[in-house]
């Protein structure tokens, strides 16, 4: 059965059984941080997403607007088409500041004490 | 043949034994590479995920060069230096997409996958029949991305060496294509994930090197080279605006609304860069190769911008549609011009430029070959044809084998796709992985009450929606530009599928999740949620 053999692994780790698994799924510590997880991950999700869309209609129905000439042949499509590159840049530095500072702690305690097998 | 492409062919054919040297040269690097690494593959782990032993900053340079296709090079150079503004709209998506990646799939996706997306997919399912989907949606996906690449090729090829014969494209599709079969078969990930370093540093060295010579033929203002653009293009301004390709009709504006939805939901569901994550030892390497990926490919993206509107500034656009309809030879015209047309350097520059494409090719073409035959090693042929009996040399020899089919099949499909636009192609392939795809994978990673059935009915419509769709659009047919231009079947009007084919892979998951009566297997959710989120059993 190679395909459930464990993969190679120079650790000694134990693997959890099914009702340890369903244990800490059940358990506060985990839906403290399945919470900080997805309270962040989804709305920005939603956020992004609505924020990419709105330019999307803006540059097919907005096309006067998008036209405006700003400073020289620069106009409003360019540089709202730059800010997309800006936000997201930002957010990828947001959710990995995020991720390092509250989810790691959280995700390791739980992995190392379960694959401790205490 | 037109002026121009007669001018690049002359200047090619002068140095011809240039190019080739160029284009030789990196085909024997990228061999040496893949030898070596054949020879440190010896186990599943090794061939599939290369080990898992690369760094964050390693992987996230591999990702980056198995994403920048020759879509995002060639393609999107030329839908910008003909269409202006509106060809930027695929850097943006392309980027942006990103985000889903990082905030939604790649960490839980590496924690709880092993080899391919069907991993994932099949994790609380049944196997055979939810490993079958996701094997068929991988392969299907993967084809249409690699139809792209092979057009590509072609364009190249016809652009360089005066080809213009089919017999000659062929030639060099079937080269790529024994080339990828090479790369995948002997170096497996560990061999492809190399190449598609290598080439990430080449497309950005040659982004770089034309940014900056297009810059500067302007003194650094950026106002200057789009205003020459906007006049050279002979339209104006509304060569800066939106609207020139997509604001013809409601009809086209709908297909603009399509390819957005498409682009930034799509790269999430690509299996051959879901994948890539399997190489790295933890979700954390897992994000921070997102994190560089970002980075990496929002810094190329922003040089499209110079690459195209350069083009469409310094060549006129009558030249750059005779040499190819759908402006796929923009990026190499212009290093042609940069250096100046009757010049060496302009030779030179074009070779340059030509080679770093042709690498990008490669590189991309390894990728995908990879994730369609692990797919169909790893989830059809251990797990639904031996149900798991298989023994681990049985399945990287079959992944060899489906190597060699997958590069047969690429290979004959290669002439079809010349004169299709690479970029819509290839948004295509993001179409159809954002339907079947997608869905699954987060409805399988978040909602607790998800089944099997839901899973079965989300990939094969989203799968069927998608496909069927884009057979029946203008893209195959009915239109001067389609595949098949002289017959006409189609009644979709949008090039694009994915505002129809999207929201019905997702509601298919949604219903057929609530008419199954099967219950959920929790037991399994919470292994998986717990897995997916702590990394715990994951190594």
């Amino acid at each position: 059965m190679a395909t459930d053999a464990p993969p190679p692994s120079t650790e000694q780790y134990h693997l959890p059984s099914t009702e340890e698994f369903t244990e800490v799924q059940e358990s506060a510590e985990f839906a403290e941080l399945r919470h900080s997880y997805r309270s962040f991950a989804f709305p920005l999700t939603f956020a992004f997403i609505a924020w990419y869309l709105l330019y999307v209609l803006l540059s097919n129905y907005a096309g006067d607007f998008m036209g405006t000439e700003l400073f020289g042949n620069i106009n409003v499509a360019l540089l709202l088409g730059l800010a997309q590159f800006l936000t997201t840049f930002l957010i990828a530095w947001w959710y990995a500041r995020h991720a390092a500072a509250k989810l790691d702690p959280k995700a390791e305690a739980i992995k190392s004490r379960m694959e401790g097998g205490a | 043949m037109s002026p121009v492409t007669t001018l690049a062919a002359d200047a090619a054919s002068e140095h011809r034994t240039l190019i080739i040297t160029l284009f030789a040269v990196f085909v024997a690097a990228t061999l040496v590479i893949t030898v070596w690494a054949g020879r440190q593959t010896k186990d599943a782990a090794d061939f599939y995920a290369g080990g898992r032993q690369f760094t964050g900053f390693q992987n996230g340079l591999a990702v980056s060069g198995d994403y920048m296709s020759a879509a995002s090079f060639l393609g999107i150079a030329g839908a910008i230096a003909l269409f202006g503004y509106d060809g930027f709209l695929y850097s943006i998506g392309f980027l942006v997409a990103w985000l889903v990646a990082l905030l939604l799939v790649a960490e839980p996706l590496r924690n709880s996958g092993r080899y391919t997306m069907g991993d994932v997919l099949a994790y609380r399912m049944r196997q055979r029949p939810v490993r079958t989907a996701a094997g068929t949606s991988t392969i299907v996906v993967s084809i249409f991305y690699l139809l792209a690449q092979m057009a590509g090729a072609g364009v190249l090829v016809s652009l360089l060496l005066g080809i213009t014969s089919d017999g000659g494209k062929i030639g060099i599709v079937a080269l790529v294509g024994v080339l990828m079969i090479v790369y995948v078969t002997v170096g497996g990930m560990k061999g492809t994930t190399w190449v598609q370093m290598v080439k990430a540093v080449l497309l950005i060295a040659g982004a770089l090197l034309l940014t900056f010579l297009v810059l500067l033929k302007f003194d650094f203002n950026v106002s200057d080279l789009l205003g020459s653009a906007a006049d050279n293009s002979a339209k104006g301004s509304a060569f800066l605006e939106p609207g020139l390709k997509y604001g013809a009709t409601g009809t086209t504006r709908l297909d603009f609304i399509s390819l957005g939805i498409a682009l930034v939901l799509g790269t999430a569901g690509l299996p051959h860069i879901l994948i890539r994550f399997y190489t790295v030892p933890t979700a954390k390497a897992a994000r921070k190769s997102v994190i560089w990926a970002i980075g990496l490919i929002g810094a190329f993206y922003l040089m499209t911008l110079a690459l195209g509107f350069g083009a469409a500034a310094l060549i006129k656009p009558d030249e750059i549609i005779a040499s190819n309809k759908a402006g796929n030879t923009a990026a190499p015209l212009l290093a042609l011009h940069l250096g100046g047309v009757d010049s060496n350097w302009g030779a030179i520059l074009l070779a340059t430029i030509s080679a770093v494409a042709f690498a990008t090719i490669l590189a991309v073409v390894a990728g995908l070959t990879l994730a369609s035959s692990s797919s169909f090693a790893h989830d059809i042929y251990a797990n639904v044809i031996k149900r798991g009996q298989a023994t681990e040399k049985q399945e990287v020899r079959a992944a060899r084998w489906a190597t060699v089919g997958i590069g047969a099949v690429s290979i004959l499909l290669g002439a079809l796709a010349r004169d299709l636009n690479v970029a819509g192609l290839v948004a295509l392939a993001f179409a159809v992985a954002a339907s079947a795809n997608l869905p699954t994978i987060l409805y399988s990673l978040f909602w607790k009450r998800f089944t099997t059935n839901g899973a079965l009915w989300s990939i094969y419509g989203g799968l069927i929606t998608a496909v069927g769709l884009v057979l029946f659009s203008p893209v195959v047919s009915g239109k001067p530009t389609s595949m098949f231009p002289d017959v006409d079947f189609h009644w979709f009007p949008l090039e694009n599928p994915g505002i129809v084919s999207i929201p019905v892979g997702f509601l298919l998951g949604i219903v057929g999740t609530l008419l199954s009566r099967e219950e959920p297997d929790t037991a399994k959710y919470a292994e998986l949620e717990v897995r997916s989120l702590t990394g715990t059993g994951a190594h």
